[in-house]
């Protein structure tokens, strides 16, 4: 048999493991999912109101656009390693790692959705006689709503992709079926690899969706919402618009 | 694994050391200096080494092939779309997973490592180009060829050198990911930073050789990012001289 044959064949052998194990591939996902929905919502509810409100105020554009730099140089595996080694195995800490890791991109994109949203209309609130917080809640939010959801979307995926590292320091979620190949054998980690880059990319997906749902009828079309469109991190954004080279 | 270690209470693990561990190793405290500076040449140095070469190969291959879709995708516009839903998918695969997709092709191998890491890069270098590329304004385009320069020479005197700063943005983003992002390879290949951070995981998680490991990928991050923004101001002088 050559190379590409086995190859081939350990496919096949790993697309038949997912439905032979159904209920541990159910199992893991079912782990895989509360870890990321945990850090998602704790990284939503720390990052979010942070950043709005920086961007609402014009303020900390240096901390604002830096931490996501900062953050981007975090290796997720040391992060974890680091989370495990200090804080020890369990839920709430590899949640916390994880935190860590969300929180940045939705930090930066949160602060320059709203700090970059069009003075005039502002302007023309303010002259409307609306106060400042319904400056903030009708008319800057709205607008900036798109960008924030990139930057959700980004964090949001890359939660569910780094949920497979706690794996490699005894953490669950599918990881597990990924690390442990004395268990599982190859056909067994190459359908947990299957496993893990199917749900990376759903993720992405629900998140596009959910990303065009939010954005209002007149901003449509004017933003690139293609897949991969905001996969990328939000430095990127505003790198080619010249913010991020200081 | 952490609670049997607490329960057996004296044994103490050696992290390699061969015996020779001091107490704050054996104590597994937050860093122990002594055992850094003891294993900086021994351990560190090399990883370092192999974390720079997997960095640079990765970084060259992609940017090489991300030129080249990023001049297809400005020739042919139709292109775009079909190469930012491959990259994008690419891009989102898990790390962990997408080294374990390619084991069975191409083995425990330093291949296996690069094309990985390489597919993380195309998205951003591509997508950074063709922005840059498309960024020119017409009016410059039109003045160029109206100076009678070929297709070929507006290319490379006139939309690449306009392009410079997006492509140097897309670049950094691209080598600070790469970085982060190589530690993980160790999973396959027994090289870089990684290696000896899946190392002290594996002996009851030693606190000092993680916290060594993950500072100097970040630190070899910070470094590389700046040095890429001096290499961008030397070949770029006009974007300074016209923002006095």
């Amino acid at each position: 048999m050559g190379a590409g044959e086995v190859a081939m064949s350990t496919f096949i052998d790993a697309l038949k493991f997912i439905p032979q194990h159904h209920d541990l591939i159910l199992h893991k996902t079912a782990e895989h999912l509360e870890y990321s929905a945990a850090a998602i919502t704790v990284a939503l509810v720390v990052a979010i109101p942070l950043g709005v409100w920086l961007g609402h105020i014009h303020r900390g554009s240096f901390l604002a656009i830096n931490i996501s730099n900062v953050g981007r140089a975090l290796p997720s595996l040391a992060i974890i390693a680091i989370g495990v080694a200090v804080l020890g195995l369990g839920f709430v800490n590899v949640m916390i790692a994880l935190v860590v890791l969300a929180a940045p991109p939705m930090l930066t994109n949160a602060y320059v959705a709203v700090d970059g949203v069009d003075p005039s209309a502002v302007d023309a609130a303010k002259g409307m006689g609306m106060r400042p917080l319904e400056v903030l809640l009708r008319v800057e939010l709205p607008l900036a709503l798109p960008l924030i959801f990139a930057g959700i979307r980004t964090a949001a995926v890359y939660v569910v992709a780094t949920a497979t590292l706690p794996a490699v320091a005894g953490g669950g979620g599918l990881g597990e079926i990924i690390v442990n190949q004395a268990s599982y054998r190859i056909a067994g980690v190459v359908a947990g690899a299957i496993c893990v880059a199917a749900l990376a990319l759903l993720a992405e997906l629900a998140f596009a969706g959910l990303q065009h749902a939010v954005t209002p009828r007149g901003l449509r079309g004017s933003q690139t919402l293609g897949p991969g469109a905001a996969v990328l991190p939000p430095g990127e954004l505003s790198a080619t618009q010249g913010a991020i080279p200081r | 694994m952490i609670a049997a270690l607490a329960a057996a209470g004296p044994v103490i693990p050696d992290f390699g050391t061969g015996g020779a561990a001091t107490s704050c190793v054996r104590a597994n405290h937050a860093f122990c200096v002594g055992w850094f500076r003891d294993n900086w040449s021994g351990v560190f140095v090399p990883a370092l080494g192999q974390h720079i070469k997997l960095t640079v190969i990765a970084l060259v291959v992609g940017f090489v092939i991300s030129a080249a879709l990023a001049l297809l995708a400005h020739r042919l516009r139709w292109t775009e779309r079909s190469i930012t839903i491959v990259t994008g998918i690419l891009y989102t695969i898990p790390s962990l997973a997408l080294f374990q997709l390619l084991v069975p092709i191409t083995g425990l191998t330093l291949l296996t490592a690069e094309i990985a890491l390489v597919s993380y890069t195309l998205l951003i270098l591509f997508r950074n180009m063709l922005e840059g590329l498309r960024g020119v304004p017409a009016e410059v385009r039109d003045a160029a060829h109206g100076m009678g320069l070929t297709q070929r020479q507006v290319l490379w005197q006139v939309e690449l050198p306009m392009a410079l700063p997006a492509i140097f943005a897309g670049l950094r983003i691209a080598t600070v990911t790469i970085i982060s992002l190589a530690t993980v390879a160790a999973f396959v290949v027994d090289e870089g930073l990684g290696k000896p951070i899946f190392d002290a995981i594996q002996s009851d998680v030693f606190k000092t050789e993680i916290f060594a490991a993950g500072g100097l990928a970040v630190a070899m991050a910070l470094l590389a990012d700046a040095a890429l923004v001096v290499v961008q101001r030397l070949m770029t002088p006009w974007v300074r001289a016209r923002s006095r």
